[in-house]
């Protein structure tokens, strides 16, 4: 066996396995390795149990030993994002509010994660309760992008796109509520996958915006991806809004498809602000599928522009109700010098909770409140209803649609202080939580200063094989995903930058 | 002086009996030890979600349809946001623009001018009823307090009243028949002891003959029926005292006291909340369509009012009787079923509502318990009008009916209590009564009539209540003839 698998994809890492050529246990002690390597410079994890971990790959090679391997993902380590509740660890959400909070309880993704024999592998930093786009509002410290250590790895999911993208763990679980799976899937060069809002159960993710919320996976390949939905997706009778459908294997019906598609080019996607070396990486993109036979036509989503409103109104209506819970009183951060029970709700939440989340408490509690609730809150939901059909309607004509995923390349930390400014990033992502549909962002080329730039395909409800399809066949052509950072490099060149840093 | 009217209106929460919580697997329940009714939903951790549970709906469906109600066509789950310790999430899931039922109305009655003469009837019109979760119990101590998350998140039906009664008396009488149809339905035990049925009450005064309403107070903490009377009409004279004194009334929520029976501001109208409403985007709208509705409309029962007008009718059995009977549906089933089989529903309903209660309670039984079976309680019926035995007779059989549950043919038989059955016997006692009483005797043969009584005393007594007092009399006569 070859020391370096930090790099390979699933696929080749269950044919070592099953082959008997890699035990789990093995695959686990050398993720542990590159990540002790690598970790104190990328800043990923919130936090790992290594004895847990192995005692987690010790029972997959057992379980193979006696030829009950539970599949392609047993033994496989995944990482998960720190606010998908693994009964037993942390569920922190990146926040004070949280910072001692174990979670008596498994998400229903982890469970499934579990029954298919992954290795539940650490907890992923993320922007405070996945709020916002740089994970650099984390109460535990941001997360660096190993393409660049000085650059953000996007976010919210920032800690999952760079774990990902540095080698330490072999895929990860991520939530996206306007994009929180793409950008930094994006910005990381790695394949992350939004699925169709009820495709994947919500129970035991930490609600931010319960209407957009979806968690989905990050891999290296649209292959991986496909495996891992193919685990976590399907009806749970724990979440009301979990959808009824059969689940595919997404692996063999990637296989199985080949196009040519119908594809839709938003020209609403493509307007000012859009950096020119993204917009050349997307328009390559068309021409791929151009090339191969793809009728590609020009749509429009004529209501995109209000987006960026919507969301910004409906996200922090729900937020703010859903952070009510976070209070002191049966769990959570608990001001010591409170004199009555007002006094330990207002000193616990300002001392739990960061600035970002804040802000968008005050917001939501602002556009649901009497006198403001119908002039915001209802007419945003209004708007969002004809977002979706812009959707619909282009659907008619087109069986997905080819954006961008950020208009920007991955930014310097500390760049954009404007909360503004940050939330105008999320543009070309937040239509699909707003119309609750498929996305998927892949690498699709580096830009002259070698960061990774993302494509977007958007599919239709439901209908995740064909998009994954759609990307396979994208990725089959090209070898952006194969690309790796040169950590060794960058860690060094960090560490003479920064000389005393703790990295 | 001015004449002044009092509006009330009536905000009723009843938590409907389910086995399990509004949104979630846990079990609903009364007296268990502190939080062990719970679960990652009650306690609302993170990443959690509810679950509705059909039987709650189902529940207030039913209850919407017994009390003519226009059904929802489908059923919306709204929050409604505010902070208190006892409610986990901060937020209640409850119903705000669209209720399950709208209109309907609970027929009361009035107080008649008599306990033994019934009441004038009324219809009170219902705004609406809707479903929500309970929240946790507060427990308060000296240094702090504490908090049992049990309740928390049962099923609890809000029922609101339009501003229609006038009296205490009238609020009284709803919750009384509010409670009756509640128990019919199977909805809910509306135990107030046991916080199943809670009352809030709506207050204005206004000058008679005015529309408009005047400033409305909330009374709240009105764990009792009678503290929902009491209250009423404490806070109606207090209003009224404050009004013809020429004062203004705050809008404001007080606080009722029923051991001290006075009252104090909560808060006032400058406090109130802004509860910031917005549809629950965890929960799906859920359709109720006919074949739902009519799945439940077999199910409902006949109204307590309804069965106690054809009681009445049906086997023309005293108001008070009915009185007893309906407010019970299982009492009153029994009694339908021993009235027929007996051919004489009076009896059988004085049997029951004298004797069967009398005992039950003495014995701290339920109807369930009872070993009396209603058929045999009617066969007892029967063989006192066929004057098969007699009615002290009857007292002892029906007694050890109660303490074996054997059938009263059987008893009658087995301590020989058929009455005239032993002439030989009675014969013997009433020779050996006037020979045990000389005196009397010699008086009686004097023609002193009334001396006679002083023997059946003894032979009644010998016959332990089985002999025909005509027959007694009539033997004693030809005895004492023959000297």
């Amino acid at each position: 066996m070859e020391p370096e698998f930090h790099y390979r994809t699933i696929a080749e890492l269950a044919a070592l396995l099953a082959g008997r050529k890699l035990s789990a246990v093995d695959l686990a002690q050398g993720l542990i390795g590159r990540r002790k390597a690598v970790e104190p410079a990328i800043r990923a994890f919130n936090s790992f149990d290594e004895a847990d971990a192995l005692a987690q790959a010790r029972a997959s090679d057992e379980r193979r030993a006696a030829g009950r391997s539970l599949g392609p993902l047993d033994g496989i380590p995944i990482g998960i994002k720190d606010v998908i509740a693994v009964e037993g660890q942390p569920l922190t959400a990146s926040s004070r509010m949280l910072a001692n909070f174990v979670s008596p309880y498994d998400s229903t993704a982890a469970r499934k994660l579990r029954e298919a024999g992954a290795v539940c592998w650490g907890r992923l930093n993320l922007d405070e309760f996945a709020m916002g786009s740089s994970t650099e509002n984390s109460a535990f410290g941001a997360t660096r992008n190993p393409w660049d250590l000085e650059r953000v790895p996007g976010g919210s999911s920032g800690g999952s796109a760079a774990a990902l993208a540095a080698g330490e763990a072999c895929a990860c679980l991520g939530s996206d509520t306007g994009g929180s799976i793409r950008q930094p899937a994006a910005f990381c060069g790695v394949v992350g996958l939004k699925p169709t809002y009820g495709l994947v159960s919500r129970y035991g993710l930490i609600a931010f915006a319960s209407s957009l919320d979806q968690i989905g996976p990050f891999a290296r390949t649209v292959g991986d991806a496909a495996l891992v939905l193919g685990a976590i997706a399907g009806h749970d009778p724990l979440d009301s809004t979990s959808f009824h459908v059969d689940i595919p294997d997404y692996a063999s019906e990637i296989s199985r498809r080949g196009g040519p598609w119908k594809l839709g080019i938003p020209k609403e996607y493509f307007g000012e602000g859009l950096d020119p070396e993204i917009a050349a990486a997307v328009e390559a993109a068309v021409r791929f599928y151009r090339g191969r036979g793809c009728e590609i036509r020009e749509v429009s989503l004529p209501h995109t522009r209000y987006g960026i409103g919507v969301y910004y109104i409906i996200a922090t209506a729900e937020c703010s109700s859903n952070l009510a819970r976070y209070d002191g009183i049966r769990y959570g951060h608990r001001s010591k010098d409170a004199a009555d029970a007002v006094d330990l709700y207002f000193r616990s939440r300002a001392e739990g909770f960061g600035a970002e989340v804040k802000r968008r408490i005050i917001l939501g509690t602002y556009v649901l409140s009497s006198g403001y609730h119908d002039a915001y809150y209802l007419r945003a939901q209004k708007v969002r209803t004809l977002i979706r059909q812009d959707f619909l309607d282009a659907y008619r004509d087109v069986d997905a649609l080819i954006t961008p995923i950020s208009p920007i390349l991955p930014f310097k930390a500390g760049e954009k202080a404007d909360p503004l400014a940050m939330y105008l990033c999320d543009v070309y992502t937040i239509g699909v939580n707003l119309a609750g549909l498929p996305g998927i962002s892949l690498p699709c080329g580096f830009s002259k200063s070698g960061l990774p730039i993302g494509l977007q395909l958007i599919g239709q409800p439901y209908r995740e094989a064909e998009l994954l399809s759609i990307a396979a066949a994208y990725e089959a052509a090209h070898d952006w995903h194969t690309r790796h950072p040169d950590l060794e490099k960058s860690i060094a060149a960090w560490n003479a930058k920064n000389p005393g840093s703790a990295s | 002086m001015q004449n002044y009217e009092a509006v009330i209106g009536l905000e009723v929460h009843v938590q409907v009996k389910t086995r399990s919580k509004m949104f979630t697997r846990a079990a609903a329940g009364f007296g268990f030890p502190e939080n062990t009714l719970t679960d990652p939903v009650v306690l609302a951790l993170p990443g959690t979600l509810p679950v509705m549970n059909r039987a709650a709906l189902d529940a207030v469906v039913k209850a919407g349809l017994m009390l003519g109600c226009e059904i929802a066509p489908v059923c919306k789950w709204d929050r409604k946001n505010y902070f208190y310790p006892d409610s986990p999430k901060n937020y209640q899931i409850s119903q705000y623009d669209q209720p399950v039922c709208r209109g309907g109305s609970v027929e009361i009655e009035l107080p008649g001018p008599a306990r033994n003469v019934m009441g004038e009837h009324r219809r009170i019109p219902l705004t609406r009823i809707h479903l929500e979760e309970d929240v946790g119990k507060l427990n308060h101590f000296a240094r702090d307090s504490l908090i049992d998350f049990n309740r928390a998140g049962t099923p609890l039906m809000e029922i609101v009243t339009e501003p229609a009664m006038h009296t205490a008396d009238e609020a009284f009488a709803f919750l009384t028949a509010l409670k009756t149809v509640m128990i019919y339905g199977g909805i809910s035990d509306c135990d107030m002891e046991k916080g199943q049925l809670r009352c809030d009450a709506n207050i204005s005064v206004r000058p008679a003959g005015q529309a408009e309403l005047g400033t409305k107070v909330e009374l709240k903490n009105l764990n009792s029926i009678s503290f929902v009377r009491d209250g009423i009409a404490h806070e109606v004279a207090r209003q009224l005292a404050i009004v013809r004194s020429g004062g203004r009334i705050d809008q404001e929520t007080r606080d009722y006291d029923g051991q001290t029976g006075a009252s104090q501001s909560l808060r006032s109208k400058e406090q109130a909340h802004d509860y910031r409403y917005f549809p629950d985007p965890d929960l799906m709208p859920v359709k109720v369509d006919d074949a739902w509705k009519e799945r439940l409309r077999a199910t409902c029962p006949e109204l307590p009012f309804e069965k106690q007008r054809r009681l009445y009718s049906q086997y023309q059995v005293p108001y008070t009787i009915t009185c007893v009977l309906v407010p019970d549906r299982e009492l009153s089933d029994y009694f339908e079923k021993a009235a027929a089989l007996s051919g004489q529903p009076q009896v059988a309903g004085n049997w029951i509502v004298n004797d069967l209660l009398r005992e039950l309670g003495h014995a701290k039984l339920t109807l369930g318990e009872c070993r009396v079976r209603p058929e045999d309680l009617a066969g007892l019926v029967r063989l006192v009008a066929s004057g098969t035995i007699l009615t002290p007779a009857a007292r002892e059989v029906f007694a050890e009916m109660f303490k074996t549950g054997e059938k009263p043919g059987a008893i009658v038989e087995k301590k020989g209590l058929k009455a005239g059955a032993s002439s030989d016997d009675l014969e013997r006692w009433c020779r050996e009564a006037v020979a045990g009483d000389p005196r009397a005797a010699a008086e009686f043969r004097a023609g002193k009539e009334s001396a006679i009584n002083a023997f059946k005393g003894p032979v009644m007594r010998a016959a332990k209540g089985g002999a025909n007092p005509k027959t007694v009399d009539e033997t004693l006569r030809r005895i004492l003839a023959q000297g």
